[in-house]
């Protein structure tokens, strides 16, 4: 079930200008795991899109399948919403987009969904320069399975069986990067104060926008052998839960000034070393941008933040080359060619 | 030896090496019946290559008007001659074999039952041309001008056609029409021309169109307003996307802005292209794409999403050789069911079932009304022989009051003036809601798309009854359908025995009924045209007392189709199945029901046999 929250709010609440209070964004309860950081992320958005003084019902919610895919029912009620295919919401917000390019597109999808089954499709919208934000909640496990790796996991990280993982992972912003995408960001869900204007920055981009939000999951990342300082949290980790039993989290924040580092406690008691970028940071350059990505890599750092942005932005209309108004406002009047012209097509198979 | 002594009724067939530039020297012959009032059908039987492999186009002409496939050759133009044997074999005793007689003739495997034409076109190619390109090209023009003296093709026909071809281009024009006068020049010369088997001009055609069927259903999308296509290349269904782009750059451009009022994405995969689709449907935009067989695999996850979600969608599913890749440049009907049942779960889905590129066009702009109206897929499920072949058709025509049919929208003046709107509610007891566009009220109409369980107000549900009750209503919704797609085309004159079949099996249908007569058998008739079948299927096959079902694939899938959704006793439902990837010919449809009608076939055919 999803239930709705009570609309009552008190007359004197802040509204933007247009009108709305912080509510009029908000969605259904959610039904993820207490502590979850996929609800960050929604209090993210609701707070961006208030801020930028949206029409909620100018936003469409699109998202793939999981437990990040659930999430549009959280945030911005008043709007349409879809929850479609396991990994194909780039190519459902393609189409929603070419058939109406006045609304503003919010993806959302995980790492399974994005960098797993959905990698192709991922890797064709940053080509196609769709105009959207395509929001990553990325937690590096399958949680609606209970835990299996995803391929945004770091190599050598334990699952919750203690095997560690074989593979290399995914890293989404050099992925998008490589692809041509004009708007490249990083964040924590823990840390609202950059995640609001990351998202501010790409609801307003008028091209692609990717946010890799990294995201903990309070239940499947519960167990020994992370690659983050492992050794130093094992005295203070949690004993190994079994699955069904979901321990109550208190949501994980963090607020740290720019150009410094900050290790992030996780929920599994695993650290995440953030680091954030500085402020004489050139996000203009992408050659710059990659190297510094590899940089970061090697010392075994996340950076976040706006890490890349390129204003001179082609959407796929442009492409295209279609009309200014929607596809989908057309009249019948003006796609019909008309009678004489199915004749002269008639005549030309004569 | 008897020559066949016929005017106007004829079977020529060309044998080529695929990429040797014979295509446009064949079409030429085949256009220049249809320029002369003769009704003709021409197929390109062609490989799945680029070059080398052996290619055939074969011409039906038919003043009696059969235009699909007969069997047998008449007149063989051999050009390849790692075919040559079997294209030899095909010819039907007193037919004629044209061959490149530069070289002599292997006189092993030499038929004295048929008339060899030689012409030394290698010979006067390369005494007359320089460059091996144009010897080549032109070769096929020279066996083009050779028929029309043997065959009494008209010669201005064949240069009007040149004409058209090469537009403003003289020089090519002129070649052309010169490599033609040598061929027919040596023909006149060497042989008794023109041939017992000839044409002669007639007023047959009328205002008839030569058009292949794929053509037909990309202006069709133009013509019902689409504005979205999302699609990945695939043979034998890549020109309907082809066709759909050439015209809306034609009349879809605004004059102004040259800024064009559709939009094109060829996607990543058919997942992707069905997800554009869906997406741009779900925003109120008519989108659809076409593909074949593995695309319709691919797509049927989304298929199920839009069954369920209730999303309209257009799929074009032309039909090749199947399973796996199969025999991708092959014709057959073996995709119905996968169609028909796309999807897991409990999921079914409305097919339009086109016979000739006029029902190409129409049905074409009939999906996205019926996809809108009943706010699911619809399929319109043709295949290779009708999508890329030229057929004989009527003219495409729009009814000039036609006007779109968007189904049941809750708009914003509807929602403003209080329309207590629900999502999946079924107030009109057709099985069908009402839906929202997005963006349309700034505080009503909105709701959650899902394909998860949901209730009748559109949300999430896990509780089994609520879940229950929206499978059922869809259920409403496909007997809604039923009443929606087109309408059989029945023959009945009361007869205890019936053929049934569908789309392309038309085209040889009317010749086999006309010689099972002269044989002395007669049955009633009926081509089915779209699924959920209409309840006048049913009552056909409850007034006979045994129904045919001939179609093309193995396994007999219309037959069970409509053992599945009408329970009609299996033992009623004969199976005629044809599906070695060529179009059905009358002979093998004659054979077959000639075979059922005395007895001598088995009167049910299991299907494991």
């Amino acid at each position: 079930m999803s239930f709705a929250k009570p609309k009552v709010a008190h007359p004197a609440i802040a509204k933007n200008a247009l009108g709305y209070t912080r509510r009029d964004y908000e969605g259904s309860i959610s039904t993820l795991c207490a502590g979850c950081g996929h609800d960050s992320i929604s209090a993210a958005l609701i707070q961006a899109c208030y801020e930028l003084d949206l029409p909620p019902h100018q936003v469409a919610k699109i998202s793939g399948i999981g437990c990040s895919s659930k999430t549009p029912t959280y945030f911005l009620g008043a709007s349409h919403g879809f929850n479609s295919v396991h990994g194909r919401m780039p190519s459902v917000v393609t189409g929603a987009n070419i058939a109406n390019k006045d609304l503003v597109y919010i993806g959302v999808s995980g790492d399974g969904d994005t960098a797993s089954i959905g990698f192709g499709q991922f890797s064709h919208i940053v080509r196609r320069r769709l105009n959207m934000l395509y929001m990553v909640e990325n937690n590096g496990v399958y949680g609606l399975t209970k835990g299996q790796f995803s391929a945004t996991a770091d190599f050598g990280s334990a699952s919750k069986g203690g095997v560690p993982n074989p593979y290399d992972q995914i890293d989404l912003i050099q992925m998008a990067l490589q692809l041509g995408a004009t708007y490249v960001a990083r964040g924590f869900s823990g840390d609202k104060k950059q995640l609001v204007p990351l998202i501010k920055g790409a609801l307003s981009h008028p091209g692609f926008a990717l946010i890799d939000c990294i995201s903990p999951c309070v239940t499947f990342n519960n167990h020994e052998g992370s690659t983050r300082s492992y050794e130093y949290v094992r005295e203070h980790d949690v004993p190994v839960v079994t699955a069904d039993y979901v321990p109550y989290a208190k949501t994980i924040k963090v607020d740290y000034d720019p150009g410094t580092g900050t290790q992030v406690k996780m929920h599994d008691g695993s650290v995440l070393n953030l680091h954030k970028l500085e402020e004489d940071y050139d996000p203009y350059d992408r050659k710059k941008a990659i190297n510094y990505l590899l940089d970061c890599q090697e010392q075994g750092k996340i950076a976040t933040g706006m890490l890349y942005v390129n204003p001179e932005v082609t959407d796929f209309h442009d492409i295209m080359k279609t009309v200014d108004e929607p596809l989908s406002s057309l009249s019948y009047d003006s796609l019909n060619p008309g009678a004489d012209a199915l004749e002269s097509i008639n005549a030309s198979f004569r | 030896m008897s020559d066949l002594n016929r005017v106007n009724e004829l079977v020529l067939r060309f044998a080529n090496v695929n990429g040797s530039g014979s295509a446009s020297a064949n079409s030429l012959v085949g256009k220049s019946f249809f320029r002369m009032g003769l009704p003709v059908g021409p197929k390109n039987l062609f490989p799945s290559n680029i070059q080398g492999l052996p290619t055939w186009y074969e011409i039906r002409v038919s003043e009696k008007g059969y235009t699909g496939r007969r069997g047998g050759v008449d007149m063989m133009v051999a050009m390849n001659s790692q075919t040559f044997m079997q294209d030899v074999a095909d010819v039907v005793p007193g037919g004629y074999l044209l061959y490149d007689s530069t070289k002599p003739l292997n006189v092993h495997g030499r038929r004295d039952d048929i008339n060899y034409i030689g012409i030394p076109l290698t010979q006067i190619a390369v005494a007359k041309y320089d460059q091996a390109r144009h010897r080549q090209l032109f070769k096929n023009v020279i066996y083009a001008g050779a028929l029309s003296a043997l065959l009494d093709i008209e010669f201005d026909v064949l240069c009007d056609l040149l004409g058209e071809q090469f537009k403003g281009r003289d020089k090519i024009i002129e070649s052309n029409i010169d490599a033609l006068q040598t061929g027919h020049d040596y023909a006149a010369k060497y042989y008794d021309c023109p041939l017992p088997l000839r044409v002669e001009r007639r007023d047959l055609v009328g205002d008839k169109i030569l058009i292949d069927g794929n053509s037909g259903v990309g202006l069709g999308a133009v013509y019902a307003g689409a504005t979205v296509a999302g699609w990945y290349p695939i043979t034998p269904s890549t020109s309907v996307i082809d066709s759909f782009t050439k015209y809306a750059e034609k009349l879809r451009v605004d004059p102004e802005t040259g800024r064009k009022l559709f939009g094109v994405a060829q996607a990543e995969d058919e997942l992707a292209a069905i997800g554009i689709v869906i997406g741009a449907n779900w925003n109120g935009a008519r989108a659809f794409t076409a593909t074949s067989g593995p695309g319709v695999s691919l797509m049927s996850e989304f298929l199920g999403l839009a069954y369920y979600a209730e999303i309209p969608a257009v799929l074009v599913d032309v039909q090749r050789c199947g399973p796996s890749t199969g025999m991708p440049t092959r014709t057959q009907q073996s995709d119905l069911m996968a169609c028909a049942y796309a999807s897991h779960g409990d999921s079914r889905h409305v097919l339009l079932l086109p016979a000739t590129p006029k029902e190409c066009f129409d049905f074409s702009m009939l999906s996205f009304d019926l996809a809108e109206r009943l706010q699911t897929p619809v399929i319109l499920v043709s295949d290779l022989d009708l999508g890329m072949n030229d057929s004989i058709s009527e003219p495409m025509t729009v009814d000039p009051d036609y006007v779109w049919d968007r189904g049941k929208i809750a708009n914003y003046e509807m929602l403003e003036e209080g329309f207590d709107f629900y999502r999946y509610l079924d107030i009109d007891e057709d099985g069908i809601p009402y839906r929202t566009y997005p963006g349309t009220h700034p505080t009503k109409g909105a709701f959650f798309t899902r394909g998860s369980g949901h209730n009748k107000y559109g949300g999430y549900t896990e509780n089994g009854p609520e879940y229950q009750e929206n499978m059922e209503r869809l259920l409403v919704k496909f007997k809604t359908a039923a009443t929606l797609v087109p309408e059989a085309i029945i023959e009945d004159q009361g007869l205890p025995d019936a053929v049934l079949y569908f789309g392309t099996t038309q085209e040889a249908m009317p010749e086999a009924i006309d010689e099972l007569k002269k044989q002395g058998y007669s049955v009633d008739q009926l081509r089915v045209r779209g699924f959920p079948f209409g309840e006048e299927v049913w009552q056909f096959i409850d007034r006979h007392q045994r129904v045919m079902v001939v179609e093309q694939n193995r396994d007999a899938q219309l037959r069970s189709m409509l053992m599945i959704e009408g329970d009609v006793n299996p033992a009623k439902l004969t199976s005629i199945t044809h599906y070695d990837g060529m179009p059905v010919t009358a002979d093998i449809l004659v054979t077959a029901i000639a075979g059922h009608l005395s007895g001598n076939n088995s009167a049910t055919q299991r299907l494991s046999a």
